[in-house]
């Protein structure tokens, strides 16, 4: 079996002594090619945790590896390069073109130009944004989707061991989230990325995420599939967080059944 | 064009050379300070403390004391370097501010990203955090240019040839011309390099970099054609061409007795319109000579004094009364002769300064009031005064109230509750006879007491000193033979009555003090003065 893309060994943050941590004791490791999702309201611990991962906050105590290195030994802009990060509010930067946005890890490692502009190119294919007509234009001049896009493009850019996501669909509407979702489904399948997605919202778990981690006042509550939630959960907190999606979905089943018998019975 | 605002345009390329040559390196050299300064201050609190607290002192400073202090600290330098390191001053504060606004106004959530990215803290701030800044540090870039360009005007008193010249001549010899002339350059420059400066901020948006190259060498144009007179000091435009006009013109002269040519005689000045025609009276002699003069007009009054002892300047005229009370610190006043005697021995023994001769008049301090006034009240002497100062207001010049001269004639007559009002020179007259103020400490060889018809109060008590008008040699001018000798002819030759007579054409006629100055050379029988236009 190989090594797990990102491991988590009793991690524990405690942002000054004497107060509650603010994650405690936390433990999971997310597979190669596995999207783990981090569900739970505002101030769980969730962010924290992601952040973590790639040292943007220093764990108080415990053990974070990421493709089997203690995080800990290695420099941490190095290892910040070495993972793609989407932010909430898409975090492009407004005075960069989308190509430049795009290209910041592959031209801080050093990478030959030739070789950045080819896989900027590429990745713009990939979201669907053909380089020509939207290499050279400012964030500013892009639809929200297509921003987040971008984001996502510039997370994947420097070839990175793994993707940390933090709500990065929240400031999107409706039907462009549900577009975008899909596509990052498409690629993270493609690509085999290794994601760990922070979200408030279980339905997006749910759909996004092959594992999904609750947690609740710095404690991870429960670790399962979505299936293994639904059924099972932990506790009443897990229960409730789970009943949303449930509900949505019994009651557009249950707005759909009476026009597909309708339907049938006029056949 | 009238020949009068042709005449103001011909000074232009030489004033507003200086001017750019003063604006443009304090506000390029205050940049490439402040930055640096505005981003230690955001990353460091222990900098950032007392940096603010030290530049926000100075700038309440006003400018032109501001100035003067600069002369002082550089040890009585004078002309471009004290004048310099004030605007230096000046564009630092609201650049260092703006930086760290800009800096601090930068969204913490860019930060994170340019952190979460892989950038090392020295790349998050050349790539992110000053390119966001930029817009709001340029507005401060903006705003110190608009003041240095402005307070640039007030380095003429400190000897450094700026638009201001235009102002500040123009306020002594009340030629309202020449003062609109001056702050309508003053405004015109400002604004162009503002817009420059807001061109090269839009067209970097656009991303039209043609266009910020192009408003970027301007400006580089305009640095180095600030600079090259600072770089090749003889090559100051006007100067050399007077120059040469006057050897030409005094060509066959110059064999006859020893000889200037070639040489470049500094003249200094203070602030008035006796000492702008006695400039252009010494100049037509140094002219006659086969030199060229640089007049060097509106120095304040220890100012100009400093330059000459440091050799800055190589003349001026000065007057006994002053040198004794602000030179040598006498507090009460001695003979006229004895006091000559006195300071010329203490000038040259202190200073190596020589004291060439008297011109001949005295231009001493007097208290002047209504004609119909001095009648009604039966006003004829200072002693008249006494008994009312507590309801009087008198006009004067601020340098004149801060003199020991005047607490000695507060002592003596006992006029401690009268109220000052500090104002120009230029004004004093006119209000007095306005009745803005009861009386005016004017100046016996001014036109305007007769023109305004004004009465001098006596001074029984001589509380003024005497004041002789004497020619002052630098100790490096004095040792100049043929400086010397073409200086000799003016002394004890101009009357009280006709200085009085010069300074009125300027003042109330309108005339310019170069035509002043050939009228007056005229008049009292100095030939060869080629006089107008000369030495202007």
């Amino acid at each position: 079996m190989a090594v797990p893309a990102i491991e988590l060994e009793q991690v524990r943050k405690e942002y000054a002594p004497g107060t509650p941590p603010a994650v405690r004791d936390v433990s999971f490791s997310v597979s190669q090619g596995e999207v783990l999702a981090l569900v739970g309201g505002s101030g769980s611990g969730k962010t924290t945790t992601l952040k973590m991962i790639n040292r943007l906050i220093e764990p108080t105590a415990g053990t974070i590896r990421v493709m089997g290195e203690d995080v800990t030994a290695i420099d941490p802009v190095m290892l910040r390069r070495s993972i793609g990060y989407a932010f909430q509010g898409v975090g492009l930067f407004p005075h960069l073109t989308v190509g430049d946005n795009v290209a910041i890890t592959p031209r801080l490692l050093r990478w030959p130009e030739e070789k950045t502009r080819a896989r900027v190119d590429d990745l713009l294919a990939l979201i669907d944004l053909p380089a020509d007509s939207f290499r050279d234009r400012l964030p500013a001049e892009l639809s929200g989707g297509q921003r987040q896009r971008v984001g996502f493009a510039r997370a994947l850019a420097a070839e990175p061991r793994a993707i940390l996501m933090d709500e990065p669909f929240g400031a999107l509407d409706p039907i462009t989230r549900d577009a975008v979702q899909t596509e990052f489904r498409a690629v993270q399948q493609k690509l085999g990325l290794s994601v760990v997605v922070v979200t408030h919202d279980m339905t997006e778990a749910v759909l996004l995420a092959d594992r999904i981690a609750v947690m609740h006042e710095g404690d991870l509550r429960q670790l399962g599939t979505p299936q293994q939630l639904l059924t099972a959960p932990a506790d009443d907190y897990v229960a409730q967080l789970i009943e949303t999606p449930r509900r949505h979905s019994d009651f557009i089943e249950s707005l759909m059944r009476p026009a597909v018998v309708g339907g049938e019975g006029k056949a | 064009m009238s020949s009068r605002l042709q005449g103001l345009f011909e000074q232009l390329p030489q004033l507003l050379g200086g001017h750019l040559s003063l604006a443009v390196p304090a506000i390029v050299v205050g940049v490439l300070l402040s930055v640096p300064l505005g981003i230690l201050c955001v990353k460091s609190a222990a900098v950032r403390g007392p940096v603010m607290l030290v530049i926000s002192l100075v700038q309440t400073v006003p400018s032109i004391a501001l100035l003067a202090i600069m002369v002082a600290i550089l040890g009585g330098t004078i002309g471009y370097r004290p004048a310099f390191v004030a605007l230096l001053i000046y564009s630092i504060l609201p650049i260092v501010r703006n930086t760290i606004v800009g800096l601090e106004g930068v969204d913490p959530a860019m930060r994170e990203a340019a952190r979460a990215v892989g950038m090392r803290p020295l790349q998050q701030l050349l790539k992110v955090e000053l390119p966001l800044a930029f817009p709001v540090i340029l507005a401060g870039i903006r705003t110190a240019t608009v003041w240095v360009v402005g307070i640039a005007t007030l380095s003429t008193p400190v000897g450094a040839p700026s638009l201001g010249n235009y102002i500040f001549s123009g306020l002594q010899l009340r030629d309202w011309q020449r003062v609109l002339f001056g702050c309508v350059a003053t405004m015109l420059l400002s604004l162009i390099l503002d817009q420059l400066i807001a061109l090269i901020e839009r067209s970097l948006q656009r991303r039209r970099f043609v266009v910020v190259w192009v408003a970027t060498a301007v400006l580089g144009g305009l640095l180095a054609v600030g600079l090259a007179p600072q770089l090749v000091p003889a090559t100051a435009a006007g100067f050399t061409e007077v120059g040469q006009q006057a050897a030409v013109a005094e060509g066959a002269a110059a064999e006859q007795q020893p000889t200037l040519a070639g040489q470049t005689i500094r003249i200094g000045a203070k602030g008035f319109t006796e000492q702008l025609i006695l400039t252009d009276l010494l100049a037509g002699r140094i002219q006659a000579a086969g030199g060229t003069a640089r007049p060097l007009g509106n120095m304040g009054s220890t100012i100009v004094f400093d330059a000459l002892a440091k050799n800055t300047i190589d003349v001026y005229v000065d007057y006994t009364g002053t040198l004794w009370s602000t030179v040598l610190k006498e507090p009460g006043p001695i003979g006229q002769a004895a006091m000559r005697v006195a300071v010329a021995g203490r000038l040259f023994d202190q200073y190596g300064i020589v004291l060439l001769g008297p011109l001949g008049f005295e231009n001493t301090y007097a208290l002047v009031v209504r004609q119909e006034q001095a009648k009604r009240f039966g006003l004829r002497t200072i002693t008249d005064l006494t008994s009312q100062a507590g309801q009087l207001r008198i006009g004067g010049d601020p340098e004149f109230f801060g003199r020991p001269e005047w607490q000695r004639v507060r002592d003596l007559y006992g006029l401690h509750g009268i109220e000052q009002v500090g104002m120009d020179s230029t004004f004093m007259y006119q209000a007095v006879a306005d009745g803005q103020v009861d009386l005016a400490a004017g100046f016996s060889t001014d036109g305007r007491i007769d023109a305004f018809n004004l009465a001098v109060l006596d001074d029984p008590l001589a509380a003024f000193p005497p004041y002789d008008a004497v020619i002052l040699l630098s100790p490096a001018a004095a040792a100049n033979q043929a400086l010397v000798a073409s200086l000799e002819p003016l002394v004890n030759r101009i009357s009280v009555a006709a200085m009085r007579v010069a300074n009125r054409s300027v003042d109330e006629d309108g005339r310019t003090p170069a035509e002043a100055a050939a009228a007056l050379a005229a008049a009292v029988g100095i030939g060869e003065n080629p006089g107008d236009g000369a030495s202007r």
